[in-house]
């Protein structure tokens, strides 16, 4: 065995690494030195970001099991930037009475299924896949339940557990049929293997029903609302960013790269899925008045939005698609701090309670409505571009129905993300939500994110470079 | 920096000026130099285009300038006028100018309207001065939603079912337009050439035929939602009766302007035979825009509903008339764009006034204004005579023009619809008059009404300002309608093809 091989993942080895420190550190660090605990871990684990941020020369490692090509640093990177900013955003709730003991596990947690999302990305076999898949999600169930104190919260945890667990049950149904149908589980030698014949169709279908869960695409959206709802808010953002965003970039690139000879079946079904899926979940969001359900039936229409570009299955697709999660990304994280500050320090999540915030809390309601916007898709924000690049590359391919589909029902978007804007600047209130100061962690998160949301479109500069690597692929 | 930019750019700086001014003083002293600046760049603009037309430049477009912006998909910021651009562009300039005067006490939250009413601007200014169909729908789209806003959060009546009823009448227009937009982009490069988003460049490449059959409708669609197209344009109404003051001026004045402009730039030059094939049916919605928008206004009686139908049927018949595809009516189009924006904003200007003071805008609860405050009064007429045609005035020469070029069509369809359009004159004097009669002739209605007072020194600029440009148009036409004429030389050149 060839040990140096374990040099070449960087990025996994440099994770690890702060995982076991803060760890070590929970445990044994005086109770005086604990009191910093949240500052060391944001800048540790930034100190990691820096390290992932620079690419470096395509490997395969363990015999094709593990590969890294430069395109992974982008998608990396976009998960270690969005993750910081969901630890800073959690910094009033971990330092709150009952979950203060426990922030040591919440991190841990976290960067374990941050680690199972690197795994899964970097595989090149479907067995590592599946590792990384479960590495991923298992953590996460703890951390729906993290709040256990709270019957909701438990409750959450068991649902995404059960869920998680039959889509794993699914897709790894799907993969012993590509199993038994190829005789092999290297991703190169499947893709050449892939015949399209009846069985390897249905092995295709279990797979992909298997991740259509971890994205959460109507039909199989049905756990989500109630996992987002009951679980912490800032683990409902990790959960409807990053552990969304890294699936949905597996799930291109397995289908571009292992699928690529049943292209005309994939596409068919994915049109379906596109349109159910945004439909049914607008339809539905327009109801919510729990704005953590509210934002996890938008975050449902958004995951049919991003499939829009794996459905093109080109390089503009795959350039439109991993921008399109890094503006979603800062986006949404932008209104889940708004929903976790306002959370931490009132309890208030219904949008009735948003009355008239902008009197009393003007930064706050301006941060909520740009990332609405941004959501909708509202230039000069920078969801506009995003959704205009997606639209691009589904059209590129003479997807014109689709493309006017899905936007006809950004309008519905528009309609429900209005809804919250109206409550926040016209609707009057008797019992507005008092003003107050937000902690420097959730301002400096919250900053971040209008940065991103207000230059990320208008600087080309970040679309190119993601172009640049996307054509590698 | 090209000259054009600086029209995205003022307003940007105007943002970042209001964002620093304490007090209503600083918003006012930001909001007039900005507006003035805008102002008298527009006319450098228009006297640098007539100087280097004079001189015998034949460029397309002028004051060119291109950067670019998305290199994969080759989209740049590009931007560029012709007379038709400049045209639009001292329009704006003018209504966000008097604008500016005519919300001069704004309350509450002055600094936040002000605000929304400049990024409204930017929109505006930046959709006019765009070449590349990125760019210009961009622009587009960041002019509609702060509509929303504005009316909801600044209106009168039921404004927050108008502000939503708008804002989603008007996006589902731009879901329209922007399937427009990817069809024409990926049809705008012959097999295997980079495709464009540059006007200029697909009119020359020509779109096959095929695609421009599916999309002209789309994008005519798209644009004729915002240009109050039949049966599109029910947000206008609601809309324009709820919004404040400043923002109906530049709403009925300049936004509606951008559905025109679009129609014409866009689905008529970049799809011309398609246009040639289509455009009896988009002829029949526009006229029953025309007779029925006018028709609607007879028997309203809140003032704004009066002037927001007939706003409907005046940019109906910019659209009929763009619909004729000759150059006589289409130079009438721009005239009309420009006449109706001119007086549809003094109509509104004058409603807020009246309003401000009488509290109501039905006209049956006033009447004898004209004795209690003629200042507004004598507005009041000119800009209904301006409405109805009177010659000397800007409407009649932009009617004038489309129903000469309409009727330069020899066959029964195009003279019998024109025959039907040429009613609406007749149908606005009716509505006209009849306000005119009982606002502000006969008798007082309302005792309290005879303590209020006329117009302060603000609201006369606003008015001045805008009788003084529907003058001059209806007095010297001539040289504006060969500047449009000349720009329109290369669209019906594209037709004819």
């Amino acid at each position: 065995m060839d040990y140096t091989n374990f040099l070449l993942m960087r990025d996994e080895l440099s994770l690890v690494a702060v995982m076991v420190l803060l760890l070590l550190y929970d445990l044994f660090g005086s109770a005086r030195s604990l009191r910093h605990f949240q500052l060391v871990a944001c800048l540790l684990f930034g100190l990691h970001t820096l390290i992932c941020l620079f690419p470096h020369r395509p490997v395969e490692a363990f015999g094709g099991m593990y590969i890294y090509k430069p395109m992974l640093t982008i998608v990396k990177s976009i998960l270690n930037v969005g993750t910081l900013l969901v630890f800073m955003q959690a910094h009033t709730w971990l330092e709150s009475e009952r979950t203060v003991i426990r922030r040591g596990e919440f991190y841990f947690l976290t960067l374990s299924t941050l680690l199972g999302m690197y795994f899964m990305m970097s595989a090149g076999n479907f067995l590592l896949f599946f590792i990384g898949l479960e590495t991923a999600s298992i953590p996460m169930a703890t951390l729906a339940a993290f709040d256990k104190y709270k019957r909701k919260s438990a409750e959450a945890g068991a649902k995404y557990i059960l869920s998680a667990v039959f889509a794993s049950a699914l897709s790894l149904y799907g993969i012993s049929l590509i199993y038994g149908t190829t005789g092999t589980l290297y991703f190169d030698d499947v893709a050449v293997r892939i015949t399209g014949n009846p069985l390897q169709i249905m092995a295709f279908v279990f797979f992909l029903v298997g991740m259509c869960f971890k994205i959460s695409i109507v039909p199989f959206h049905l756990w989500t609302a109630d996992v987002y709802e009951g679980a912490p808010t800032n683990v409902t953002a990790y959960l409807s960013v990053i552990s969304k965003g890294s699936a949905v970039f597996v799930l291109m690139t397995i289908l571009y790269k292992v699928f690529g000879n049943i292209v005309m079946q994939w596409q068919g079904i994915l049109y379906g899925l596109v349109i159910v899926t945004i439909t049914v979940a607008n339809l539905f969001a327009i109801r919510q008045k729990n704005l953590k359900r509210f934002l996890a039936f938008s975050s449902i229409s958004q995951a049919g939005y991003i499939l829009l570009g794996v459905i093109s299955g080109n390089a503009l697709g795959m350039t439109s698609l991993v921008f399109y999660v890094l503006v979603y990304m800062v986006s949404n994280l932008g209104a889940f701090g708004v929903i976790s500050v306002i959370e931490q320090r009132t309890g208030k999540v219904m949008m009735d309670d948003y009355n008239g915030l902008y009197k009393t809390n003007p930064y706050l309601s301006l941060v909520m409505m740009f990332s609405l916007f941004s959501l909708a898709g509202i230039p000069p924000f920078a969801g506009f571009f995003s959704k205009f690049f997606i639209f691009a590359a589904a059209a590129s391919e003479g997807y014109y129905i689709l493309v006017l589909i899905a936007l006809l029902n950004t309008i519905l978007s528009l309609y429900y993300y209005l809804l919250v804007v109206k409550a926040m600047f016209i609707n009057p209130s008797e019992q507005p939500i008092a003003p107050f100061r937000s902690d420097n962690y959730t301002r400096v998160s919250l900053v971040a994110c209008m940065a991103g949301v207000f230059l990320l479109g208008i600087l080309s500069v970040v679309y190119q470079q993601i172009s640049l690597f996307s054509f590698g692929m | 920096m090209s000259l054009l930019s600086l029209f995205v750019l003022i307003p940007l700086l105007m943002l970042l000026g209001l964002w620093m001014a304490q007090g209503m003083k600083q918003i006012r002293a930001v909001m007039v130099t900005g507006a003035s600046l805008l102002l008298g760049l527009s006319f450098v603009v228009l006297g640098g285009y007539l100087s280097e037309r004079a001189a015998g430049n034949t460029a397309e477009m002028l004051f060119m300038a291109d950067t670019m912006w998305f290199a994969p998909l080759n989209i740049h910021y590009a931007v560029g006028v012709d007379g038709i651009s400049v045209a639009m562009l001292i329009l704006s300039s003018l209504i966000v100018f008097t604008g500016v005067f005519a919300s001069w006490k704004m309350d509450p939250m002055p600094k936040e309207f002000f605000l929304w009413f400049c990024l409204l601007s930017v929109g505006v200014f930046g959709f006019f001065i765009s070449i590349d169909l990125f760019t210009m729908f961009m622009f587009y789209e960041v002019a509609l939603i702060p509509m929303y806003l504005l009316i909801g959060v600044w209106g009168t009546g039921k404004k927050e079912y108008a502000a939503m009823k708008l804002t989603l009448m008007l996006m589902g227009g731009s879901a329209l337009l922007l399937v427009g937009i990817l069809g024409i982009y990926f049809h705008s490069a012959p097999e295997g050439g980079t495709y464009t988003m540059n006007i200029l460049e697909i009119a020359q490449n020509q779109m096959p035929i095929g695609a421009q059959r599916l999309f002209f409708p789309l994008t005519f669609v798209g644009f004729g939602v915002l240009g109050a197209l039949f049966p599109f344009h029910t947000w206008s109404p609601d809309g324009h009766a709820s919004a404040p003051t400043s923002v109906s001026m530049l709403h009925a004045g300049v936004l509606m302007k951008l559905g025109g402009y679009g129609c014409f730039r866009v689905a008529i030059f970049l799809m011309p035979e398609a246009a040639q094939e289509l455009s009896w049916i988009f002829l029949l919605l526009t006229g029953i825009s025309v007779v029925y928008g006018a028709f609607s206004a007879c028997v309203q009686t809140d003032l704004k509903y009066i002037n927001a139908y007939s706003s409907v049927s005046h940019c109906g018949l910019v659209l009929f008339a763009i619909l004729m595809l000759n150059q006589t009516a289409m130079t009438g189009a721009v005239m009309q764009m420009l006449s109706h924006g001119l007086m549809t904003a003094l109509f509104f200007a004058l409603i807020g006034m009246i309003y401000g003071r009488t509290h109501t805008r039905d006209i049956r609860e006033m009447g004898g204004l004209m004795k209690i405050m003629p200042f507004l009064g004598v507005g009041y007429v000119i800009a209904g005579l301006a409405s109805l045609g009177l010659p000397g005035l800007s409407g009649f020469v932009a009617e004038m023009t489309v129903f000469v070029g309409s009727f330069q069509h020899d066959d029964t369809f195009h003279r019998v619809l024109t025959i039907v359009a040429t009613t609406s004159i007749v149908i606005t004097a009716v509505y006209i008059l009849r306000v005119v009669g009982k606002l502000l002739y006969g008798s007082v209605v309302n005792q309290n009404h005879l303590a209020l007072t006329d117009a302060t020194w603000f609201e006369r600029v606003a008015v001045v300002v805008l009788i003084a440009a529907i003058v001059a148009i209806g007095v010297a036409p001539l040289w504006i309608s060969n500047m449009i004429g000349g720009s329109l030389a290369p669209v019906v050149e594209q037709l004819l093809k």
